[in-house]
């Protein structure tokens, strides 16, 4: 049988494609490829199934063996969160036109352009910033690019990292920065929140996240922005997006770069399969020529009344100037951001603020709840979105006993510390289980 | 149901269709989303707390509402449907035009699996035994992968093939550091001719880049590779078949020169396609490799990612590889962080899930001998689809010799005769529903262009798009200036993209444009 996938295997179209051109067998086409480079026998590959149906049925078969976040009650964060995904985020994202689209040029893939500028323009009026890019592969990517464009910007080369950090993400950005950039750890105050912190004019940047990893919203963006500039260096905030319908925008309290994650609005968890990065600055043409990302921008056409679209200042990147352009920049994660368009046209500036304050309260609550069953919350003086930190006896324990309760209780930062994370998506009857749970499991 | 009655104006049977499409992209003229919001619409409902509400500080509180649009559920899905609309993905279109991308059919089904709760619902951070699933599509692909490019181990974590290249370059330099030799070898070498971000990455990660020019016979110049190699050489970075499509029969002696200055190899296998089956990254001495999953193995571009990248290394280079990795005892999956020389993370968790597990449905759809066709049927038609347009008066192919998957063709002497330049032929061409691209910069081969007619395409396919290019080749030497105003089937017509290179003009956002142009 031809292959559903390979049209031409058919043997007499093979025949007549071999005949059109004069060559005697695709081997001909393999000339240049040294005898001895060939490999001489098949792959050793597992037999493939026979048809659609039969693939389904395997790929069921090993799916089963996954227990997901709808039959287990998951209280799982750290970077990947559970949110209501709308079905209209689906939808467009599903759409074949959109979904098996290459990166396209600005008319026969028009709608991309448009969709896309949308999402950063979008983005932008969230983060009260003119400049948002063509998203990047994640929030970790974007943290470490936004730190590289505060180097190439002040023309320094060390940085002051918030130590309130996930350890991965900052395994990245020891990675990312390694060969010229040198991190500080800034202490994490007793309060859960960034600590006393000093720089001076070696400093290209301060480098903050809020909500941090503990879930806890940094309150002195002010006083470090005024730190940052005062030395002239700069100050790059990472913010999850879904928090700024309650929380301030980095840029409200002078950050000059604003990055994070935007898998929050609108994709699955998926394993880890949602995500997608932005970064964000004000319209400064120093600043903008430092982004290795696309930007798009809106462009007059011929007719009046059109909107067209295009590169904004291409002149920068990885595919104008090979290694003389910033970074590189290639296929990421444009999809997510259509997506994170969608979600953020359907909520609107009043689902976002309801949201925030759906999830603020129900954090505060979840963290009440737990204290009162026994647990000891950290930084409870703090004002949490959507996580916060336990100690417990043994967080191992803990975790195994919840989860005969059918209940994955949080993410283990040690032995003794849980992250708990709370959404929209956990009802007040989803917490009180959680918190009878830990009750019966601490007593 | 009333009768048909007027006068008859047109006949059966039916006149057959012309020899060129009669395409026209959507055009919903549609505004931009700002211009549709009315105060106090909503398009989703959002759970009420239902427990007291947070007071929040002033020095977090947001002071202004964001000015999102405010638009009902239909609204706002109307406009991106019709958006998607005013696209053109592989489901609709020809998708040979842009070469180096390899722009393949997705199978349907392999979306149904990704939106599937037991994928799209699980979190990352969920224990190894209730995710046991997941944990091996990894394990499987990784080893298929392993077979496909005889290398030791594989890791899926890299976001795309970019990410792949710069995680191997992370673990090139982690090699040399573990050795001694970190400072020392300070140098990449690479080729004109393989994708600009093997130069781009080395650089990022701290290297001076070194860059190989074709030869005559427009093979990276080996002269040059033995003038370039040394006591400084951290990697070679080189595509095969290069981005001309052509294999370099010499790469077994480029790996050993490198090897014997003591560097490392490694091979971008973005243009892997043609070679499934027939020629391995270990069998020519490669350290290192890596596969784009959004390429040759089928997950879709998605408008510019989410992609996936694939490294595969040799056992020496195993224990830097990205963590964690996913190990199987025989009869559990489990993740591994205990390779102390882990470049570590690259990316967030273990790898792009959903493009993991098509790439495995679609390997196993396939099987060695589907793999082997794909990659036969890839360079037939790549083969054919050359020899329709090497006819197209104007159109070379710079060197002679044969290609493999893809090939970078020239309009120079189409050029030279019309002054029409190969932007112009792309746009134009556009106009009867495909996409076209020229080439990466710079533009070595002069008014270039770039196919690559994966094995997703059909004969009749590649005849209607040779059909395109030589029709719009004549049209150029007939009405030049009419090919040069193109487009005219599109959405929108021709674009003055001045603005978007001037810092006082440029819009980046509606919140830019608003403020510069509509104050």
């Amino acid at each position: 049988m031809t292959h559903p996938y390979i049209p031409n295997a058919e043997p007499g179209v093979r025949a007549e494609m071999l005949a059109a051109i004069g060559a005697a067998s695709v081997e001909e086409f393999y000339a240049a490829i040294p005898a001895g480079l060939r490999l001489d026998r098949p792959l050793d590959l597992p037999a493939p199934m026979a048809s659609e149906h039969e693939l389904v049925v395997h790929m069921r078969g090993l799916l089963a063996r996954n227990t997901d976040t709808t039959e287990a009650l998951s209280f799982l964060g750290h970077g990947c969160y559970p949110h209501h995904v709308p079905a209209v985020c689906d939808e467009v994202n599903g759409r074949g036109e959109f979904l098996t689209a290459y990166a396209g040029e600005p008319y026969e893939d028009h709608g991309r352009f448009q969709a896309m500028f949308e999402y950063v323009s979008m983005m932008a009026e969230l983060l009260e910033m003119d400049v948002v890019n063509v998203p990047t592969y994640d929030g970790y990517q974007a943290s470490g690019t936004a730190i590289r464009m505060a180097a190439r910007y002040t023309g320094r080369s060390k940085v002051l990292v918030s130590g309130a950090v996930s350890a991965d993400k900052m395994s990245k950005l020891r990675d990312f920065l390694a060969h010229d950039i040198e991190i500080v750890v800034a202490p994490v105050g007793a309060g859960g929140e960034i600590g006393e912190v000093e720089i001076d004019e070696t400093f290209a940047a301060i480098y903050l996240e809020t909500p941090n990893v503990y879930g806890v919203v940094e309150t002195r963006g002010r006083e470090l922005a005024d730190l940052a500039h005062g030395a002239g260096a700069l100050l790059v905030v990472s913010a999850d997006p879904i928090s700024l319908g309650v929380l301030a925008p980095p840029a409200a309290y002078g950050a000059d770069i604003a990055c994070g994650d935007i898998q929050s609005l609108g994709m699955h968890q998926s394993y880890g399969g949602g995500h997608a990065g932005y970064i964000a600055t004000r319209d400064e043409e120093r600043l903008v020529a430092e982004f290795p990302s696309r930007l798009f921008g809106i462009a007059p056409t011929a007719v009046p009344g059109e909107y067209g679209f295009g590169d904004v200042f291409y002149d920068r990147t990885s595919f104008a100037h090979r290694e003389e352009g910033k970074e590189w920049v290639g296929t990421a994660a444009a999809l997510w951001g259509i997506t994170a368009g969608v979600y953020l046209a359907l909520m609107g500036p009043e689902g976002m603020r309801e949201l925030g304050e759906t999830v603020l309260a129900r954090t505060r609550y979840a963290m009440d709840r737990l204290a009162a069953a026994g647990a000891r919350v950290l930084h409870p003086d703090a004002v949490h979105f959507r996580e916060f930190a336990i100690e417990v006896p043994s967080a191992g324990e803990l975790l195994a006993a919840l989860r005969g309760h059918g209940i994955f209780g949080g993410v283990r930062l040690d032995d003794r510390t849980l992250l708990v994370c709370v959404t929209e998506r956990h009802s007040r009857d989803d917490i009180d289980r959680l918190a009878a749970a830990v009750q019966e499991e601490l007593s | 149901m009333s009768g048909h009655s007027g006068e008859s104006f047109a006949e059966l049977p039916v006149a057959p269709k012309p020899p060129l499409r009669r395409f026209h992209q959507a055009r919903w003229d549609e505004p931009i989303i700002f211009e549709q919001s009315r105060p106090g619409r909503r398009g989703i409902a959002v759970p009420a707390a239902g427990v007291p509400a947070v007071e929040l500080p002033e020095s977090v509180r947001r002071a202004e509402p964001p000015k999102l649009p405010e638009m009902a559920q239909l609204h706002v899905l109307r406009h991106y449907v019709r958006l998607s609309q005013e696209n053109l993905g592989v489901d609709q279109a020809i998708a040979v035009g842009q070469g180096t991308c390899t722009m393949k059919y997705s199978p349907k089904v392999n979306d149904r699996f990704v939106n599937d709760p037991k994928v799209a619902e699980l979190h990352p951070l969920q224990p190894d035994d209730t995710v046991q699933g997941v944990l091996e599509v990894y394990w499987r692909l990784e080893r298929m992968l392993a077979e496909i490019s005889g290398m030791n181990r594989v890791s899926l974590q890299p976001a795309s093939g970019s990410a792949a290249i710069y995680a191997n370059i992370a673990m090139i330099r982690a090699y040399h550091a573990s050795r001694g030799e970190g400072r020392q070898r300070d140098q990449v070498i690479t080729t004109m001719f393989s994708h600009p971000s093997n130069a781009a990455c080395a650089k990022t990660a701290g290297y001076e880049v070194i860059t190989l020019m074709p030869d005559e016979n427009g093979h990276p110049d080996i002269e040059a590779l033995r003038a370039a190699v040394g006591p400084r050489t951290a990697a070679l970075m080189i595509t095969n078949p290069e981005d001309t499509g052509i294999f370099n029969p010499r790469i077994e002696e480029f790996v050993s020169l490198v090897h014997e200055a003591g560097g490392l190899a490694c091979y971008d296998q973005a243009n892997a396609n043609g070679l499934l089956g027939i020629t391995r990254a270990a069998d020519a001495g490669f350290d290192l490799c890596h596969f784009n999953l959004h390429k040759t193995f089928s997950t879709p571009h998605a408008c510019g990612g989410p992609a996936a990248g694939a490294c595969g290394v040799s056992e020496a280079l195993a224990p830097f590889l990205p963590g964690p990795t996913v190990e199987f005892d025989g009869s559990g999956y489990r993740l591994d962080n205990g390779r102390p020389q882990s470049v570590g993370k690259m990316r967030p968790f273990l790898g792009v899930t959903p493009n993991v597990v098509r790439a495995y449905a679609w390997v196993m759809a396939l099987g060695a001998e589907g793999l082997r066709e794909v990659a036969e049927t890839a360079v037939l038609n790549n083969n054919y689809l050359m020899h329709k347009i090497l006819r197209i008066p104007g159109a070379s192919a710079h060197w002679d010799g044969g290609r493999v998957e893809q090939v970078r063709y020239s309009w120079q002497g189409l050029f030279e005769e019309t002054g029409v330049h190969s932007e112009e032929i792309g746009v134009r061409a556009a106009d009867f529903g495909v996409h076209y691209w020229t080439s990466h910069h710079p533009y070595l081969v002069p008014e270039p262009f770039t196919l690559e007619p994966t094995e997703s395409y059909s004969q009749e396919d590649l005849d209607e798009y040779a059909a395109i290019l030589a029709h719009v080749a004549d049209e150029a030497r007939r009405d030049p200036e009419h090919v040069r105003g193109a487009p005219y089937n599109q959405t929108v017509h021709k674009i003055d993209q001045t603005s978007l290179d001037d810092p006082k003009q440029w819009s980046p956002s509606w919140r830019a444009y608003t403020r510069k142009h509509l104050a």
